[in-house]
């Protein structure tokens, strides 16, 4: 298992690479000039020339690349133009925002989903698997910025139970923390639900047609049994790819979800920086994004062989 | 029983006393992240929202822009008008304890006007040299007379940095200054955290022991989480956001005439875009302003809230000029001027216009306006950033522009139209306003620059370069319970005085 860790992780460094050196020169085709973005109002000419200066901007784009690079591998993701923040020290204070909201989220969406799921296999083309396919297909459709002002109009403005947006750290009041994460998790939730739903509804589908289920219930096992035990546990191999997917997905920032309700993660700030031109920003979460990305691969794989003995022995 | 009755009372005593004592704090919603916390490098404006409670700086403005003593209690010109002696006030500290005297003005002023990336230079462009003459006198003198440098000292150019913090490399993320509030913390794009300085020469006045502000960029939502009690006050509302804001009755809506502007920025010179009727002929810039109705587009977009404009100085200003009144609507006449200029209808115009909603609603009634007399406007709706470049390399003919606006005049007209300018896009350049406007930069007297503006504007208004459209208005929502508010025309909020009903 360790050997096949190491393997996966050493073929990571080509993509990283790639990775790297696609958001370096996309970022670089965008119109717009960092420094005048920056410079606002202002636009002293003197200053402008000495911040391109400062930045690197004038020098070849090869070059620029091979700086930050460098800069990258010694730790040193450099700094915000627009506040001059170690991008370090951003990154490490929307982590956990961003961590918390895609976990919250996701768990919404397996605790809907995985059942609604199995409930639509079990019972297909009843009405209950038409109710619950409605509910799927209205989860995805809607889209989440509208649901989240629906659900601050009610639950914040009307009702008043939980704060319209913002976050609080979760080491400074736990409870307020997780009044803000609520509505924002579900709303995320909400979404992927139905994506992981009709997933579940059609894995489960295929193993209840085969033939060792058929044999198990022939030997007179309980339902429940049949379904949660034999046939739910092989049917997982797609859901669990397709969560950490998810998962990564989130990670990537929920551009959105967290502008609606306010929540400094990396979606609020890869947007931000994309629209300021703060180039050291967006590759500084990308590449962590990046990374996060293929640990989750790594992750799914890993639990592939956790759940599915038989894959343990082919590598 | 006894003790229990006791311990009651005990108990209920000290839940008073520490309910009394819970920090009051006010958190304001702002329509976007402030960027670096240095007065003398920064840029945006949600910036300056921060540092009005964070630095004092030497010269502050009251509603009716007049300037009152803040950091220096009193001033005087010398007779040529190239010597400006301030005398500062006595018993100031910095945040970090360090003592605010004329060698600390000396510092603050010389660091705005020699970091390579400040800001700043292009303000204090007129001062040759800060002296220390007494440790509460500083002297400062110019090159030429600048009748503008104390409105400069009353904002960013005049904030006053811990000079000890300020040599820090890391002064930007940790700023330290000298206002009733001091820094604690920023989370970016979530909340900067003020809390109230002991020191403070004037801290009686100041009611909030903490001061939040929080960037919340829709306006909706900044609405929602101040309706929920998640925040007591917002500033930039929307003006649709306007009526239902009146109508809730735990709500106050508070709105100023502002000093920005909006306008139309023709491309006169700049580059191969402005080789056409529009950019060469000033009759055909007048009949496109002809083909305006801003009352119309104010109604349609604003719910009526802007300013109609054709000037760059604002209502609020006493540079205001009353008589230029703002032209009516006359399609006719406009297509009259068309003719006349001998160009052939429907004249085609590119506009190009920022990607929100508001501007792009403003370019598309100017559009369906412009065509009744004899245009066509294209509408090009792109990212500001890029289309502040463009304009800045004429790739563009006209462009829909924002000025958040200065309190004295010339930072209204100076950058925009004299031929060299910075903000200059247009490349407009007549030597009879060049020479007006740096003749009212050197005057001191309020009747004289009057004077020399309108004459300068008379000149802009018949040639048009810029075709102003609105004045925008300070608009401020509040709880009802916040007391002694007043919105100001540069749209800061100033907490002198500003308690929460008891």
């Amino acid at each position: 298992m360790i050997g096949f860790i190491f393997r996966r992780l050493s073929a990571a460094i080509p993509t990283l690479i790639l990775v790297s050196l696609f958001v370096f020169t996309l970022q670089k085709l965008l119109p717009g000039d960092p420094v005048l973005a920056m410079a606002g109002e202002e636009r002293d000419p003197q200053v402008l020339e000495y911040l391109r200066d400062k930045y690197r901007l004038n020098d070849p784009i090869a070059m620029q690349y091979l700086h930050w690079v460098g800069d990258v591998l010694q730790g040193d993701f450099g700094r915000s133009m627009r506040t001059e923040q170690p991008v370090t020290q951003l990154l490490l204070s929307k982590l956990p925002v961003t961590l918390q909201l895609a976990a919250w989220s996701l768990m919404f969406a397996m605790l809907i989903g995985i059942p609604a799921g199995i409930i639509a296999a079990v019972r297909k083309g009843t009405r209950v698997d038409y109710g619950v396919n409605v509910l799927a297909l209205s989860g995805i459709s809607i889209p989440n910025f509208w649901l989240g002002l629906l659900l601050i109009l009610l639950f914040a403005v009307k009702l008043q139970w939980l704060p319209a947006s913002g976050f609080v750290p979760f080491s400074e009041d736990p409870l307020r923390n997780l009044q803000t994460m609520l509505m924002p998790a579900f709303v995320l939730g909400a979404s992927l639900a139905g994506t992981l739903m009709r997933h579940t509804r059609s894995a489960m589908l295929e193993v209840l047609r085969s033939d060792y289920v058929r044999t198990a219930r022939a030997k007179g096992l309980m339902p429940r049994v049949v379904i949660l035990k034999h046939a739910l546990r092989n049917a997982l191999m797609p859901i669990v790819t397709l969560s950490t997917l998810l998962f990564g997905e989130l990670l990537g920032g929920a551009v959105l979800t967290e502008q609606v309700f306010s929540l400094p993660g990396f979606g609020k700030m890869i947007v931000d920086a994309v629209f300021n031109r703060d180039y050291a920003v967006v590759q500084g979460v990308v590449l962590c994004v990046g990374i996060g990305f293929i640990l989750l691969n790594l992750l799914a794989d890993v639990l592939y062989r956790l759940i599915n003995p038989r894959m343990r022995t082919s590598a | 029983m006894k003790h229990l009755l006791a311990f009651t009372g005990v108990t209920l005593l000290l839940a008073c006393s520490q309910a009394m004592a819970a920090p009051a704090t006010l958190r304001i919603g702002i329509q976007d992240d402030p960027d670096m916390l240095d007065p003398h490098r920064s840029r945006t404006y949600a910036g300056r929202l921060v540092y009005t409670a964070l630095c004092d700086k030497l010269v502050e403005t009251d509603a009716d822009l007049q300037f009152i003593p803040r950091l220096a209690t009193a001033w005087e010109w010398s007779e040529d008008g190239k010597t400006l002696t301030m005398n500062l006030r006595e018993g100031v500290t910095f945040h970090d304890g360090e003592p605010f005297d004329a060698e600390a003005v000396k510092f603050n002023l010389d660091r705005a006007r020699t970091l390579p990336d400040s800001q700043r230079k292009s303000e204090l462009s007129s001062v040759e040299s800060v002296e220390a003459t007494a440790p509460t006198t500083v002297t400062i003198h110019l090159k030429k007379p600048d009748a503008t440098l104390i409105a400069q000292l009353s904002d960013r150019s005049g904030m006053m940095l811990a000079p000890k913090a300020a040599a820090g490399a890391d002064y930007a993320s940790k700023p330290v200054c000298s206002g009733p509030y001091e820094f604690v913390e920023r989370v970016q794009q979530d909340r900067i955290v003020l809390k109230k300085y002991d020191g403070y020469w004037n801290k009686d006045v100041f009611h909030f022991d903490r001061v939040v502000f929080m960037p919340i960029p829709d306006t909706s939502v900044r609405l929602a989480n101040l309706r929920s009690g998640d925040l007591d006050m917002i500033e930039r509302v929307a003006p649709t956001d306007v009526k239902s804001a009146k109508a809730d009755a735990k709500l106050k809506v508070y709105s100023t005439p502002g000093l920005g502007f909006m306008e139309m920025v023709v491309n006169i010179d700049n580059g191969s875009k402005a080789q056409n009727p529009l950019g060469q002929d000033k009759r055909v810039r007048q009949a496109l302003e002809l083909s305006l109705d801003r009352d119309a587009i104010n109604q349609v977009v604003f719910e009526g809230l802007y300013i109609p404009a054709n000037q760059a100085l604002s209502p609020s200003s006493p540079f205001f000029d009353k008589t230029k009144t703002i032209p009516a609507r006359d399609p006719e006449k406009a297509r009259a001027l068309l003719g006349e200029a001998g160009v052939k209808m429907p004249f085609p115009i590119d506009l190009k216009v920022a990607n929100n909603p508001i501007a792009q609603q403003i370019g598309q009634i100017i559009q369906a306006m412009a065509q009744e007399s004899g245009f066509q406007v294209n509408l090009i709706a792109g990212e500001y950033a890029t289309q502040l470049s463009e304009q800045q390399a004429g790739n563009f003919q006209v462009a829909l522009y924002n000025w958040s606006g200065r309190p004295d005049p010339d930072g209204n007209l100076h950058q925009f139209v004299t031929c060299k300018a910075p903000l200059n896009d247009a490349r407009y350049c007549n030597p009879k306003v060049d020479e007006l406007l740096n003749e009212a930069r050197v005057r001191n007297g309020l009747e004289e620059r009057k004077a020399l503006y309108a004459q300068a504007q008379e000149i802009l208004v018949d040639e048009a370069p810029y075709i102003y459209l609105f004045f925008d208005p300070r608009l401020f929502v509040a709880r009802g319970d916040l007391q002694n508010f007043q919105p100001q025309p540069d749209g800061l909020i100033r907490l002198e005085n500003v308690r929460l009903a008891p």
